[in-house]
């Protein structure tokens, strides 16, 4: 069954409030400890259809064994999952405002030791969809449990060879259970060069169609779209899906849209108004 | 030692059924038996090391023992980053086997010759750096292996090396085994260069050179008291391995006597020099030629102990 608008209505209302955390958060941190707002963004709409449409979970036993796990491959994206997480009560959104500093629980990339909900530590781009494949093949032919496997990996990370080692041995293992979404904003940490000029991946399509893999190609701001493609994954049979996620870095906010130097920066007090005004009008 | 540590494997996963081999398309010869025991817990991940390890992470974070399997550096040097990251930070109970460490491929050249991994795996946090010397330590071994829970590195030897242990052994993880007693000197050793130890220290002690023998089986967590002992017993160690010079064996050894502020009298390492084994030949040449065979190792410790 397709969402209906009133609850399309209420996922963006969601997203837009994550997209408020991230800037507030990257605000809050300032250029001392600055994160990075532009790559949140432009995940906003896919974390919030995940934590609050598809995900199987509950917040109160974030070690429940059948639950469904979610890899945050680009771990630098992370101040919008710790939003997604918190607004869902796997912690106090107060935590929030702790990133980075002495003692938080909440690292500048995911640590499955330190925060309740996170399914897998990250940092290091590259290493999620393997780890998602051992996961997902635990519960599809080791331990047979129910769980489904999700893995977010950005369009520069498909740049990593492991990645494809990783979808190679997915579709071979019939991995069914694991959906892989790529985050297609074309930037990638370099300043001013799109991914598509510095080392382009394309054609994303044909590459994961020729390693046997479903190909879902949404845009990644849609989100009824994007509750479509999770919704077709779960009846994909045999084979792994992958939602090539087309996107906008910095997604929400005007001036960070597809400006790559909020890569990693922090807003102004001016700035996170402006921000705030637009996510919320 | 190889095919013994498969069948060892096998009988454990007979009564174990969280043991999963998660390979990257090496150790035929050796596998099958698993493979035709345990069609079901037998993954394949083709020439793939990387995924290979991430993969065997992941499943194990699930609640199984997963273990890789390849030879000389290949689990261990191209999937280092996943080793670290992902399985020894997390605590995760994956067991890296390698065949043949040292110069064991002898002529295969310098890609087939795990000459750091030593250095490299005891630096990682969590791990346990485990080098059998011989049958009855390789299969004491596979079990303490299982039994620990956690990243293990097993650097298990190639071929029929021949016995160091005279009898029976009781093998303790970080406790190390004596292999004969002497008050002259302490030669340690972690590995099959025992087999090579053993010969020199027995034609030393027909020189009347008598040398205490120890196997490091365990080289992290690495047996502190024993170390110390043989310093203020026996007022000399020579450590020998089969292995790089830096942060080996002989590195450990080292790290503990300064520890402990306990200098003994004339200490010496044996190893390999700090240079890629460039010479080609087969195994027992090569270590010959890089003063690790037995009547080099017995020529060394003499001079050594007669200045």
């Amino acid at each position: 069954m397709p969402p209906t608008e009133k609850r399309i209505a209420e996922l963006e209302l969601i997203a837009a409030k994550l997209r408020l955390h991230a800037v507030t958060i990257a605000h809050r941190l300032g250029e001392d400890r600055k994160c990075h707002p532009g790559p949140a963004l432009s995940i906003a709409d896919i974390i919030a259809v995940l934590y609050f449409e598809t995900l199987r979970m509950d917040p109160a036993r974030p070690d429940w064994p059948d639950r469904d796990r979610f890899v945050l491959s680009k771990g630098h994206a992370c101040p919008i999952l710790y939003a997604a997480l918190a607004m869902k009560g796997f912690f106090r959104e107060e935590a929030l405002w702790t990133l980075r500093h002495v003692n938080s629980m909440l690292q500048g990339h995911p640590d499955m030791t330190k925060t309740p909900g996170i399914d897998m530590t990250a940092g290091s781009l590259g290493h999620g969809l393997s780890l998602a494949a051992g996961i997902a093949l635990a519960g599809r032919h080791i331990d047979k449990r129910p769980y489904r496997v999700y893995a977010l990996l950005g369009d520069g990370e498909l740049q990593e060879g492991l990645v494809w080692e990783a979808a190679m041995a997915a579709a071979n293992f019939g991995l069914d259970n694991l959906v892989a979404v790529v985050d297609c904003n074309d930037w990638q940490s370099s300043k001013s060069v799109p991914v598509s000029k510095l080392m382009s991946v394309q054609p994303l399509r044909g590459k994961w169609e020729s390693f046997n893999w479903f190909v879902e190609e949404i845009d990644g701001h849609d989100v009824a779209q994007i509750v479509g493609a999770f919704a077709q994954a779960q009846k994909n049979r045999g084979r792994p899906t992958v939602i090539l996620a087309t996107t906008v870095k910095g997604k929400g906010v005007s001036f960070m849209e597809n400006n790559n130097s909020w890569h990693q920066k922090a807003p102004t007090d001016a700035e996170l108004e402006s921000a705030r005004r637009q996510l919320l009008s | 030692m190889r095919t013994l540590f498969n069948k060892v494997l096998v009988e454990r996963a007979k009564k174990d059924k969280r043991i999963y081999m998660i390979l990257a398309d090496i150790g035929y010869g050796e596998i099958e038996p698993f493979r035709e025991a345990f069609p079901e817990r037998w993954y394949n991940c083709g020439v793939a090391e990387q995924n290979m390890t991430g993969v065997a992470c992941g499943v194990a974070m699930e609640g199984n023992i997963a273990i890789t399997y390849s030879i000389a550096n290949f689990p261990t040097l191209r999937c280092l980053e996943q080793i670290r990251n992902d399985v020894c930070y997390h605590n995760v109970n994956v067991k890296v086997v390698i065949i043949g460490g040292g110069l064991a491929y002898g002529a295969l050249g310098v890609s087939h010759q795990a000459t750091e991994d030593i250095a490299i795996m005891r630096a990682l946090p969590n791990m346990v750096v485990f080098c059998p010397c011989d049958f009855a330590e390789a299969e004491a071994g596979v079990h303490a292996m299982l039994d620990y829970d956690g990243p293990f590195y097993y650097r298990c030897g190639y071929k029929k090396e021949p016995p160091v242990h005279d009898g029976p052994i009781k093998l303790k993880l970080g406790k190390s085994i004596q292999v004969r007693d002497g008050n002259d000197a302490t030669i340690i050793f972690a590995g099959t260069i025992g087999n090579q130890v053993t010969p020199a220290a027995e034609a030393l002690a027909l020189q009347g050179i008598n040398c205490r023998v120890i196997s490091m089986h365990t080289v992290k967590p690495i047996d502190r008291k024993a170390i110390v002992a043989a310093a203020k017993e026996t007022g000399a160690i020579i450590t020998v391995e089969e292995h790089q010079l830096n942060g080996g064996l002989g590195g450990a050894v080292s790290e503990v006597l300064c520890d402990e502020c306990v200098a003994p009298g004339k200490f010496l390492r044996l190893g390999l020099p700090d240079k890629y084994i460039s010479k080609v030949g087969g195994h027992e040449w090569l270590l010959d030629q890089y003063g690790l065979s037995a009547p080099k190792i017995e020529k060394t410790v003499r001079n050594l102990l007669t200045k």
